[in-house]
């Protein structure tokens, strides 16, 4: 029993990684402090390790003390770091549901979008989670303040 | 200006990076791009503020350094308008962390924006909060924080909460301020607010246990409620995802539900009832009903015991397993894993599955579902799931092998419930997957060959025939090469047949045949070939009519390139050829290894410090292959060994050998007299060859000279102490190696006396305790080459008139020191100085150059039968010890 108290302790994204299929990083946000350095060799870590999988194998990959879900959407993938406890299956969900505010917003989104309206895709992450838990999944209340401000320029 | 209308020039260094082909031109387009952006900031330039940020974090991004824009990011949050603000958040939130200094300044802002009249940039203050907040901000914004939790938007409410959540994390001392708070958002209706109230209720019971008393008491019954509506609801376009209505919200209750169920039977009683309805309603075809359902296992396999529920959740996670998505069947893997723990026969009624799941497609699956059978196997079940695994090893794939084999010998040596089932499941796997064997654990399996005597006949012919089948795994030829050598006559005449066995009929040839093939595979590494020749000598003496045959093949290597080999051949042709008279007590079979020493040292974390003397081969497994200890752990074993009289000096030597060739530099030394000099010799070939002298030859070559000549010319002269503590590999690989001929070695064993002695530093005696009754000198001596250790002799001295018995010295040093003391030479001291005790001991000084020994002393003895003790301190040892 005192073994299923330790993996309720340890909830929550990590980490959400944009990274196309040459392995460069189109999207980072961390939710825990890492320096840059620590940053970039994760990052390379994790890119080698999930691009080199193929499409038979499983979204979930361990990495050091995090557990990557991962998906991928045409030539962007989406990496999402986890703590051991998260529910692999719920975060799989969530990829797709950003995939489909994205989606909403740029219309058929692709990589240049995010590329170009950076901030913008940040606003819509930092609509749904906060602190590294969902605050909100709705796609109309988490895009109603970006096209707010889209409105206001 | 707009900061939002896509300014151009940020998409024109976008486009510019992107247009880069190489690092290097990478780097210089950012370089130049900060250089702009550090101009910019400096002439104060308003307008582009915001566009600057913009490409700041687009470089961040990318993983270059962006601290001067830091500042920038404040300058945004203090002006007035919501663009620039919303910007300046960003960036505090990406180019800024909690640790710095920055932060400080960011606090007023913030406190300013909490309290604004525009709810957006309440909100903006509020995410950022939540995103970076310390422990200062923390206790500085937490009355603000908390006042919002009752905001009348719940957009604002549903941020006040994770802000919360982050806050009681930071400073867990608040919790109790936002108890009442949490618990009202609990019966929410707004999903955001609810998502976020349920996840600040579950860290508010993590971090305080009267929360969760308090959370428990009165809010169970509403979660259970909330979780009940939710489940029934009708379709809801806007929370909607694949049918289920925000199962993100299904998935913080369920958890929520866990923490209060945990560890209280009333709580969980009254979740017992929606747990079985979520376990048994979701539908499974979709994978958001699947991680709903998941969760719900989760819940129901921590909460307290109800065993209904718990067999129908571990059914789930079985149905799990024979899911066609295989993210399905990697999480139900996980979750058998951690029920093991909870419900270990539940998890049992699936090993079928589990085991189906070892040959998944998916090679993650595979060594989840491989973890999970090791976990599963026990007494009862070992042999049955043995068999399946060895099975699958005969196809399974190239890369899962290695896991897979290691995995079934650690189950094989844990399990085994009879030696004879261990070595036919050793064996198959060895044809199998021979080279993916580590070494320890072949080690393992010819220490338990070596005690099975009544197998020996059974095993070697196993081996002959598997060897004629899978000659292309080396472990396999290692083994087998071994044990012909050991055992060839039992292999000839067919000795301690089994009832289940078929004879085989093998001449003498057919076996050295065998050898010579092992011998001269291409395949063979320089250990096999080393073994092969070890065997061969042995054989050699075994079948004496083969033995010109074994000589003409051993003689082929005497110009071999390894030294190791062509060494060894020599000196075999030579013992063959001349010394047929001594040749068969030279090649006895090995005695008996001794497993517990063995597999005491191969967990201990010491893995040289527990040589015993009555295991004498341990070290052949060991020795061979293990990382060395230190100089200090040899010269443990040599202190805690010298006491103990050994009836067979060889097996100290062989001992002390198989130790130093893997030590190859480090420390030697011959001291016992060998009775049976020879059988050192061969126990030592078999030995040492694998790994040293391949590096090392010059030692190796050495450490021969002594073993084979430990006496003859120093017993004469030196105690054996003095042996002890004067040799040194590396001094006499200088001082000898080349100059003792191999051939010299074995022809006669004429004495080659090594000059060791010269290489000793002596110091002045000192009287380290004197008193009316006792005198105690101290000797000292050192080795060169390792100054930290002294070997002190100490010398007592009866200066009264009766005498002593029961003497017993007894000494402590501080903790920057080690000591060994060997016994005493004797525990009785004659009269009026008539003679002396005198004991032996060895101090490392881990300071050595910055402090000096130090010693406390006590010594008990008897007169005429009176207990009299004297204790003293030691503090005048020369300087330099």
């Amino acid at each position: 029993m005192h073994k299923l108290q330790c993996w309720i302790d340890k909830m929550g994204i990590r980490f959400v990684l944009m990274v196309n299929k040459q392995g460069q990083t189109r999207l980072a946000q961390y939710y825990e402090y890492l320096t840059l350095e620590e940053r970039r060799t994760l990052e390379g870590e994790i890119v080698r390790k999930c691009l080199a999988r193929n499409e038979h194998k499983c979204s979930f990959v361990e990495h050091r003390n995090y557990k990557i879900v991962y998906r991928r959407y045409a030539s962007l993938f989406f990496l999402v770091g986890v703590d051991d406890g998260e529910n692999e299956l719920a975060i799989l969900e969530f990829i797709h549901l950003l995939v489909e505010t994205m989606d909403r917003h740029f219309g058929n989104v692709c990589e240049l979008d995010i590329m170009f309206h950076l901030e913008k895709v940040h606003f819509m992450l930092e609509e749904m989670v906060v602190n590294g838990c969902i605050v909100e999944t709705s796609k109309a209340n988490i895009l109603t303040p970006v096209q707010l401000l889209d409105k206001a320029s | 200006m707009n900061p939002f209308s896509s300014p151009t020039r940020l998409r024109d260094m976008i486009r510019a990076i992107r247009a880069c082909k190489t690092a290097a031109e990478e780097r210089a387009v950012v370089r130049k791009e900060c250089a702009a952006i550090r101009a910019s900031i400096n002439e104060n330039d308003q307008d582009y503020m915001h566009r600057n940020l913009a490409k700041l974090m687009f470089i961040h991004m990318l993983g270059y350094p962006t601290h001067f824009g830091q500042m920038e990011c404040l300058k945004l949050i203090a002006s007035p308008g919501f663009p620039e603000k919303r910007m300046g958040y960003l960036g505090l939130m990406l180019l800024l962390d909690e640790r710095q200094e920055v932060l400080m300044l960011v606090t007023n802002s913030l406190k300013q924006d909490l309290n604004h009249t525009n709810q957006y940039i309440v909100g903006l203050a509020l995410c950022a909060l939540g995103n970076i907040c310390s422990a200062e901000m923390a206790r500085d914004l937490a009355p603000e924080v908390e006042r919002l939790l009752y905001f009348r938007d719940p957009n604002i409410r549903k941020k006040a909460a994770l802000c919360s959540a982050r806050i009681i994390k930071k400073v867990p001392d608040l919790a109790e301020n936002f108890v009442n708070p949490a618990t009202a958002l609990l019966r929410e209706k707004h999903h955001g607010v609810l998502i976020t109230g349920v996840q600040l209720c579950t860290d508010l019971c993590k971090v305080s246990s009267e929360a969760l008393e308090h959370v428990r008491k009165k809010c169970t019954e509403g979660v259970v409620k909330t979780l009940k509506d939710l489940a029934n609801s009708p379709y809801s376009p806007e929370y909607d995802v694949s049918g289920f209505t925000d199962p993100f919200l299904h998935i913080r209750l369920l958890r929520l539900l866990r923490v209060l169920g945990e560890g209280d039977a009333d709580a969980s009683d009254s979740m017992n009832d929606i747990l079985a309805q979520v376990a048994t309603k979701i539908e499974t075809n979709k994978t958001i009903g699947n991680s709903i359902l998941y969760e719900c296992v989760q819940t129901i396999m921590s909460v307290e015991d109800n065993g209904g529920l718990r067999v129908l959740a571990i059914n789930i996670l079985g149905r799990f397993l024979l899911h066609r998505d295989n993210n399905i069947r990697y999480v139900g893997l996980n979750m058998l894993m951690k029920a093991v723990t909870a419900d270990a026969q539940a998890v049992q009624r699936h090993r079928a599955t589990i085991l189906e799941r070892i040959k998944d497609s998916d090679a993650s699956i595979r060594k989840r579902a491989l973890e999970l059978v090791c976990i599963l196997v026990n007494e009862t079940n070992v042999k049955a799931l043995t068999k399946e695994l060895v099975d699958y090893l005969k196809v399974s794939d190239p890369d899962f092998r290695e896991d897979l084999t290691s995995k079934i010998c650690s189950i094989v040596s844990k399990f085994s419930p009879e030696k004879i089932w261990y070595i036919d499941q050793m064996l198959k796997v060895l044809s199998e997957a021979g080279n993916f064997v580590k070494d320890e654990i072949w080690h393992a399996l010819i220490v338990v060959i070596s005690n099975a005597s009544e197998l020996h006949g059974y095993t070697v012919r196993a081996l002959y025939k598997a060897l004629q089948m899978s000659a292309e795994q080396e472990t396999l030829v290692r083994i087998a090469v071994w044990c012909i050598g050991e055992y060839g006559d039992i292999l000839i005449s067919n000795a301690g047949m089994l009832d289940t066995e078929n004879p085989v009929t093998v001449t003498e040839l057919d076996v050295v045949d065998v050898i010579e093939i092992a011998l001269k595979g291409h395949a063979s590494d320089h250990t096999t070939k080393a073994i092969a020749l070890v065997a061969l000598l042995k054989l050699s003496a075994r079948f004496p009519s083969c033995s010109e045959k074994i000589r003409d093949i051993i003689i082929q290597y005497k110009g071999n390139l390894v030294l190791e080999l062509q060494q060894r051949s020599i000196e075999f042709n030579l013992i063959i050829a001349k010394h047929p008279n001594i040749r068969h007590t030279l090649v006895e079979r090995m005695p008996a290894l001794d497993e517990v020493t063995f597999i005491a040292r191969r967990a201990g974390s010491l893995p040289d410090a527990v040589l015993t003397p009555t295991g004498p081969s341990v070290g052949l497994i060991n020795g061979v292959a293990r990382p060395v200890g230190p100089i200090v752990d040899l010269l443990e074993i040599n202190s805690d060994d010298a006491p103990v009289p050994s009836s067979s000096g060889g097996d100290f030597l062989q001992d002390l050998l198989s130790v130093d060739l893997s030590l190859a530099s480090k420390q030697s030394d011959a001291r016992e007299p060998s009775k049976n000099g020879t059988d050192v010799l061969l126990d030592l070939l078999s030995v040492g060859s694998p790994s040293a002298p391949i590096e090392l030859p010059a030692q190796s070559n050495s450490s021969m000279v002594n073993i084979l000549f430990p006496k003859a010319s120093k017993k004469a002269t030196h105690s054996p102490l003095d042996d002890l503590s004067s040799l040194s590999l590396s001094s006499k690989a200088t001082s000898n190696a080349g100059a003792a001929p191999t051939m010299d070695l074995l022809d006669g064993f004429a004495p080659s006396p090594p000059t060791e002695e010269n290489n000793e530093l002596v110091y002045p005696s000192i009287t380290a305790f004197e008193s009316s009754s006792l005198r105690l000198v101290f000797n000292f001596s050192k080795q060169a080459g390792n100054p930290q250790t002294t070997n002190i002799q100490a010398t007592f001295t009866n200066l009264a008139s009766n005498v002593y018995t029961d003497f017993v010295f007894q000494a402590a040093v501080p903790k920057f020191l080690q000591l060994h003391l060997d016994p005493a030479s004797g525990n009785t001291l004659p009269a009026s100085g008539n003679g002396s005790i005198t004991q032996n001991m060895k101090v490392t000084n881990s300071q050595h150059g910055k402090k000096s020994l130090v010693m406390r002393i006590k010594i008990a003895y008897k007169i005429n039968g009176k207990d009299t003790h004297e204790e003293g301190h030691i503090n005048n040892f020369p300087r330099d010890l």
